[in-house]
């Protein structure tokens, strides 16, 4: 009896050893997701949902948490593209941006925002003829920067 | 000498109740601490409507993105995650407020103690819940529950091995969800228990704190 009960709670214990282990790689795989969502903040939306494995909240069983470690480590797969994709569009955009500056008559009437590069605020790059019609038949073209965000008290005045 | 808005009444004593072994085995660091307070249900006076204003005014939307990343939002977080539940879904209660205070514009004012919590919350990050403490029989605990148990005023049975917090008679709520029917706050309470869950990354300095504030809200009312 005493041998069959040892057996039995190695085999408890063995377990436990793998829940916890699951646990810990749960609580690491969110703090990577956590800094991932920052990191896109606020430039990207990262989808973060994992399904819930239960309905209530109870502890759960190996599979269970194998499933939830599952789901994330594919979560934090899945944000660590979309962030290196995002990117790397970002920094096409930029170059582009270099280009259009440097020469705004290759780029006729492209428009850059901000958003387009990663950059914080509003505003945007666009080329476009000076003195229109004219500079667009003398070929005049030059790269206009809006002025960035409203402001409020301009806001303000239209909802009036 | 008294300092303006602090008591010079010694800080209220937390109890400790008790985790069932084979969940705290599970989970080492969960547990569950409450202090009673003095207190009846009804409007925040002004110095706590001011307060809630405050702490409106000090969180932004960044806050709420970067707050996963702080120690014990995170915490939560995880724990979450562990016990089955979608923090993304079901919110952790720091979350919650977060996301109500960017939908609302603020934190509302919903009377006390559910103001005294909400400050309590957004300031430390605790997990806490309100019980009337006459409905309250004997330590607080966390377990799971038995077969053929449920929970008081709500339909159904509880799923074999739910994790509830419970007193001596039987489940008072679900461990992060609903409490039972008669152990809530109502126009009757007269002493309000204050329960906080704390969770593995989660000090117990933490949690004293937000026991306290909430005493200390409590108090002003």
């Amino acid at each position: 009896m005493p041998d069959l009960l040892a057996a039995e709670l190695r085999v408890d214990g063995d377990e436990r050893l793998a829940r916890v282990e699951l646990r810990r790689q749960i609580g690491r795989l969110e703090a990577e997701l956590a800094s991932l969502v920052a990191e896109a903040f606020p430039r990207l939306r990262i989808d973060v949902a994992v399904a819930a494995v239960a309905s209530a909240p109870r502890a759960l069983g190996l599979g269970d948490l194998e499933e939830v470690r599952d789901s994330l480590a594919t979560r934090v797969g899945e944000a660590r593209q979309q962030l290196r994709g995002q990117d790397e569009l970002e920094t096409r955009n930029r170059e582009l941006l270099d280009r259009m500056l440097a020469s705004p008559a290759d780029f006729k009437w492209v428009q850059i925002s901000r958003d387009d590069i990663g950059a914080p605020g509003c505003g945007h790059w666009h080329s476009r003829p000076r003195f229109g019609l004219l500079g667009m038949l003398m070929g005049w073209w030059r790269v206009r920067v809006s002025s960035g965000c409203p402001l409020s008290g301009r806001l303000a005045a239209v909802e009036r | 000498m008294a300092v303006a808005g602090r008591s010079t009444e010694p800080e209220p004593r937390s109890t400790f109740g008790w985790v069932a072994p084979r969940i705290s085995a599970e989970f080492p660091g969960l547990g569950i601490s409450w202090i009673e307070v003095e207190g009846r249900p009804g409007r925040s006076p002004r110095p706590v409507v001011d307060r809630l204003a405050e702490t409106s005014n000090r969180f932004y939307g960044a806050h709420a993105v970067h707050m996963r990343e702080r120690p014990i939002p995170w915490a939560y977080r995880v724990f979450f995650r562990q016990i089955g539940l979608d923090p993304d879904r079901t919110r952790t209660p720091v979350e919650q407020l977060a996301l109500d205070r960017l939908q609302d514009g603020a934190f509302k004012t919903h009377g006390l103690p559910g103001d005294a919590l909400t400050i309590a919350t957004i300031e430390t990050g605790i997990a806490l819940r309100a019980f009337d403490a006459a409905r309250i029989e004997g330590a607080l605990c966390i377990r799971d529950s038995a077969p053929g148990e449920s929970l008081p005023g709500r339909p159904g049975k509880l799923a074999h091995g739910t994790l509830v917090i419970a007193d001596e008679r039987g489940p008072v709520g679900l461990l992060f969800g609903a409490t039972g029917e008669g152990r809530e706050v109502d126009r009757d309470t007269r002493r309000i228990s204050v329960a906080a869950v704390q969770v593995e990354g989660v000090p117990q300095i933490a949690v004293d704190e937000a026991l306290w504030m909430v005493a200390g809200v409590l108090e002003v009312a």
